[in-house]
Parts: structure tokens; sequence; C-alpha cells
């Protein structure tokens, strides 16, 4: 199988002049394309952290990531932005839709710091649309969605660019257990119909019973790491 | 797109939005008037202080405004009327012969500057005709005398009486003449009332014994703003017997004297600007920091700070921009509204202001430059202001941005 994410020993810590916080402690991670899997773990455990060192969001005291063979631990920032843009897709726990953009402007915005054509935005953002049901609210502005169909479109926009892979944290926790389920859904989906890599932190049982593949973290480290059954729905 | 996305930004808080475009606009606006009212008071002024006497400008043999005798006097050749005639920008121009005499009348007696005009081409120049208090105006071929009400009054001469002048001609030689009062002229400083007398060109050439010689052309220019291009082509031209001066060189406490007041308007512009720039940093304050998740987000998802700050830098000129600009299209038939129907002054001020033969007005200026600066001046301020949100974007670090 195809390594799309390998975290080499992977470390992160915070203060580590004054009082030193261990968020991620030497962590090896390794996962292949097309997983759906889930980091769990209690709050503190460093799930957001190593999230964020794994998108290129925060950089590693020590260790080494490399995304789809490509090592993104010392890269410039905005190569590294570049690098975020083109094969990193996020979602957020808090939607973090551009509140000034319709649905379809939101999804569109990737592709065009990409430079697609209209005619490839156009294509790309019908298609997205569509797959999270939402092909009705293409002109409507986020204060305009509920919480489940802005998750459902920053689920869209993440997938705009055509990443490598989805990191999302915590994406259904703000959301009602109706509108996870329909967002669990579309992404489960977009797994198996497109083989997309999902990597997802969570506290949520109903999130973590759809997972193939369940991480958990306790004070920066993985102490276990199951691939599970997938429960049927 | 991020022009898109700045102009939506800007009315994501529009009542924050409207009031500091209205601040920039209330400013541009003041700005604008103040200068415009300014510009145009000063030139008000210019134009009725040349108009006294000096014109606009002159020439003069090389020295003669330095030592302003009659031996500096020359010959207007062929040559320098041809180039009167033919450098574009010249309304119209008259030549003087001009000295001191001692002018009396009976028992009194008193110092005068005779000038020698062409009366007709005076009317373009300094509108003596205009002046004209009592009597008839003198022709080129008259051999009378017009002289200010006040030395008139000071010799006790009237229309119709003679005076007789006293003083010295070319190389020595005595200018005598007798003079018949044909006219009595009413300027408006109380210095050329006491000591100006007009005779036609010819005349005062035979009574100095200066005949074909001059001491000044003066010219009046069709556009005034081009005086001094005008008086560089004609310097050039004119050659190195001849020196050309604008009424900037002639009249230097004037000039000083603008300078002064122009300080003073620096000063309250420099308070509005001030005012504005509050206003617009207030605004920026705001917007960059309940906007750092959004930030932080979009700089994770791709988009480079350069790009961020980029958009910031769109918001805020937007901001500017659109204030400046109503401010400016409102300002300017204002402004041309005040030059057409100037502020008037009445009762003692007025009277002050006519006395010293001003129009007591306040005319607004409607030069172009006055709009653009004040629009360029309040960009200017908009660029710089937006330095804060530049810097802000380049030393975002995303994962912090998205905690707040």
């Amino acid at each position: 199988m195809e390594i799309v994410i390998d975290a080499h020993n992977v470390s992160k810590v915070y203060n580590p002049e004054t009082i030193p916080v261990h968020a991620v402690n030497n962590v090896h991670l390794h996962v292949e394309r097309g997983e759906f899997t889930a980091l769990v773990g209690p709050s503190g455990s460093g799930k957001t952290t190593l999230l964020n060192l794994l998108g290129g969001l925060d950089r590693p005291n020590e260790g080494k990531i490399v995304i789809n063979g490509t090592d993104i631990t010392d890269m410039k920032e905005n190569q590294l932005i570049d690098f975020r843009l083109n094969n990193i897709g996020f979602v957020f726990q808090s939607f973090n839709l551009i509140p000034v953009l319709t649905a379809k402007e939101n999804i569109e915005f990737i592709m065009l710091l990409q430079g697609a054509s209209k005619k490839q935005r156009d294509e790309r953002v019908q298609t997205l649309l569509k797959e999270i049901g939402l092909s009705d609210k293409t002109n409507t502005m986020p204060s305009q969605l509920s919480g489940g169909q802005q998750q459902r479109v920053a689920v869209a926009r993440a997938l705009a660019s055509k990443p490598q892979f989805i990191l999302a944290d915590e994406p259904t926790a703000n959301l009602d257990s109706k509108s996870a389920s329909d967002l669990l859904d579309i992404m489960a989906k977009l797994n198996k119909e497109e083989n997309m890599t999902f990597i997802f932190s969570t506290h949520d049982s109903r999130v973590i019973e759809r997972a193939r593949r369940v991480v958990t973290l306790v004070d920066g480290r993985i102490t276990s790491d199951t691939a599970t059954f997938q429960i049927s729905h | 797109m991020l022009l898109l996305l700045a102009w939506r930004n800007l009315w994501r808080n529009k009542s924050r939005s409207l009031i500091t475009m209205a601040s920039v606009f209330c400013a541009v606006v003041l700005a604008v008037l103040t200068a415009a009212l300014q510009q145009g008071v000063w030139d008000n002024l210019i134009k009725n202080v040349v108009g006294y006497y000096t014109g606009y400008l002159q020439i003069h043999h090389e020295g003669y405004w330095d030592d302003q005798t009659l031996e500096n006097a020359f010959e207007p050749t062929d040559s320098l009327q041809t180039l009167l005639q033919t450098t574009p920008g010249i309304n119209t121009s008259a030549a003087r012969l001009e000295s001191f005499v001692l002018a009396s009348s009976g028992e009194k007696t008193r110092g005068c500057i005779v000038v020698g005009v062409e009366p007709a081409r005076e009317e373009g120049i300094i509108h003596l005709r205009e002046k004209l208090a009592k009597g008839t105006y003198l022709t080129q071929t008259d051999d009378g005398a017009m002289v200010g009400e006040e030395l008139a009054k000071r010799l006790s001469i009237g229309v119709g009486d003679t005076i007789v002048l006293l003083g010295q001609g070319m190389y020595g030689s005595m200018a005598a003449g007798k003079f018949a009062i044909r006219g009595l002229l009413h300027f408006g400083s109380p210095e050329l009332n006491e000591n100006m007398l007009f005779l036609s060109l010819p005349n005062a050439q035979t009574l100095f014994d200066a005949a074909g010689l001059v001491t000044s052309i003066v010219i009046s220019p069709t556009d005034t703003r081009a005086l001094d291009q005008l008086a560089g082509t004609l310097n050039n031209r004119a050659g190195p017997t001849h020196e050309v001066m604008t009424w900037k060189e002639m009249m230097p406490e004037m000039v000083q004297s603008i300078a002064a007041d122009s300080a003073g308007m620096y000063i309250i512009l420099g308070v509005l600007y001030l005012v504005i720039s509050f206003g617009i940093f207030s605004t920026l304050l705001m917007m960059v920091a309940e906007r750092q998740r959004e930030f932080g987000m979009l700089v994770a998802v791709g988009l480079k700070k350069r790009k961020l700050a980029w958009m910031l830098t769109i918001e805020s000129l937007l901001v500017t921009l659109t204030g400046s600009v109503i401010g400016i299209l409102v300002s300017i038939p204002i402004a041309h509204y005040l030059a057409k129907n100037p502020i008037r002054f009445s009762g003692q001020t007025a009277e002050v202001y006519e006395r010293f033969g001003f129009e007591a007005i306040f005319p607004a200026s409607t030069e172009t430059s006055i709009f653009l600066t004040q629009g360029l001046i309040v960009l200017v301020i908009g660029l710089v202001l937006s330095a804060y949100p530049i810097f802000s974007a380049f030393k975002l670090e995303a994962v912090k941005a998205m905690r707040k």
C-alpha cells in the first residue's frame, strides 16, 4: 500500500526553555492511502497538536514528517503554504468558512489559489456540492446554512484542491447527532468511492465507531493503534 | 477574488465602515474647501495687487530693478517687439517710461513718480481707465496728465488745472514741462494715490529727453498659472541685456506673506489628517483583531501571507478611497459654486478691504491640483496606515491565530 503520511519519531515541546510541555512525544505514525483513521484520547492528549504537525501547520522540535514522499519538516514557510494548498485538506471544528463568500465561492476559493480555470472550478464545485448534497445551496451565505451544512461545505472546500488526504479536527464536535451522522456518511462515502484518506481527531463515540483505524494518544504518546471493524449503517 | 473578498469584508460591519468613510469624507471636504478658499483668496489678492501697477511680468534692461534710473532705459527694438508678438501665452503688453520728478502747482511742490504709458494698452494690464475717478482718459497723443487723487489734493489741483514737472532727464539733462490735468485717478493703494502721475509715453519721452526709450515693458499673460514658464521662455529669448521679472521677484514681501499664511493652513490640514488617520487606524485595528481566526484559517488552507496582506491593504484603501472620492466629488461643485458666488464681507470689514482697493470677497479656487493633492494625501495616509495590517499578516502564525 502507498504510504501517504510517515511521521517518524515526532516530538513537539511547548515552552522548551521554561516549563516544557510535551504535547507530542516521540510519535511514529504511518498512514496509508485510503485509510479512515480516528485519533482519540482525552483532552490535552496531543490530538490537535499531532494533526497540526501532520498538516504542516506547526513544526516538530524533533523527528521528521514525510507527506507522500516529500519531507516537509524543514520546508520554508511559503513552500509549506503551497504544499498545504496542493496536498492537504483541512476541516476545522468551528467550520471556519469565509463568512462573506457563498457556499460555491468558499469551495472555489481554494481552486482560485491553485490557479484553476473558471471551467474547471465550475465543474468541480458543482460535483462537490452534489456529493455533499447541497446543490440547492450554491449561492447561500454561510450564515444562512445550518452547522451541519456549513461543515459539509467545509469538507467540500477541503476536497476542492484534490488533496492527498484530509485532516479533520473534531469535525462533529459542534454538530447535532443527525448532522454528525450525515457528515460521517459523506466522509465515509468519499473514503470508499474516491479512496480519499481521512484522519480526524475526535471524542465522539459515533465517529470512533465509523473509523477503520483508531489511534489512541495519551500525554502525547501513542498508546494504542488498532484496526477496527466498521459497523455497517 | 481578493478584491471581491476585500469589498465584501468591508461591509461585514456596515456601521463601522460607514462611520470611517464618513469621517474621511468630511475631512476631505473640509480640507479641499479650506485649500480652495485659501488659494482663491490669494489668487484674488495677487490679481488685485498685481493689477494696481506692477503687472504679472516685466521686461527691463539688465540691472534696472536694482538701479531704477533713466540710464537703465532701453529701446524696444523690432526683434523685442516680434518676440512679444510671437511668444505664446502673452495676452497683451505695454511699454512704460518711469522716473522721479518734482511736481508743483502754485506754492505747493511734491515729489512724485511720472509714468509714461500707452494708455490704450494699459487698460489690458492694470485696467487704468477703471481707476479714472474724474475727468477724461489720456490718449497716446494727448499732451495732458492724469494724477492720483491724493497727489492732486495735496497740490490743490483739479481737472483743467496745470501742473509743472521738474526733474532730471537722460544724460543729466534738465527735464521740465507744463501739463494740463485731464483726469484724477483713484487707486486702492494710498501710496499710489499720493505719488503717481501718468503721461502718454511720447510725452514722457519728450520730457525726459529719452526719445524711443522705455524703462519697462509690462506683460499680461493669458494664463497666470503658467507665468514662470512664460518668464523662462522670455528670459531665454530676450538675451542677457534684458531681465525678465515676475511679480514674485518684484514683490518678494508678498510671496513671504503667502508662505506664512500657507503654513497656518498646513497646520489646520495636518490636524484634519491626523483625525482621519486615527479614524482609519482604529478601524484597521478592530478589523485585524477580530478576524485573527479567519486569517489563521486562510493561511492554513493555502493563502500566502503576501496575498493576505494584499487583501488587507485593499480593504484599508477601499475605506480610504471611497470616503475620499465621494468627498472630492462633493467638494468639486461646492468649490465651483463658491468660485462663482464668493463669500462676501459686509460692514466695516468690507469697507477696510474696499478702501485698499480690494474686493471684499472670499472666492474659492477651482484648480484641479487642489482636489488631486487632497485625494493623493488621503491615499498616502491609507497606504501608510495599511502597514499595520500588512505587518500583522506577515507575523501571523496560523495555529495560534486559529486558537483566538
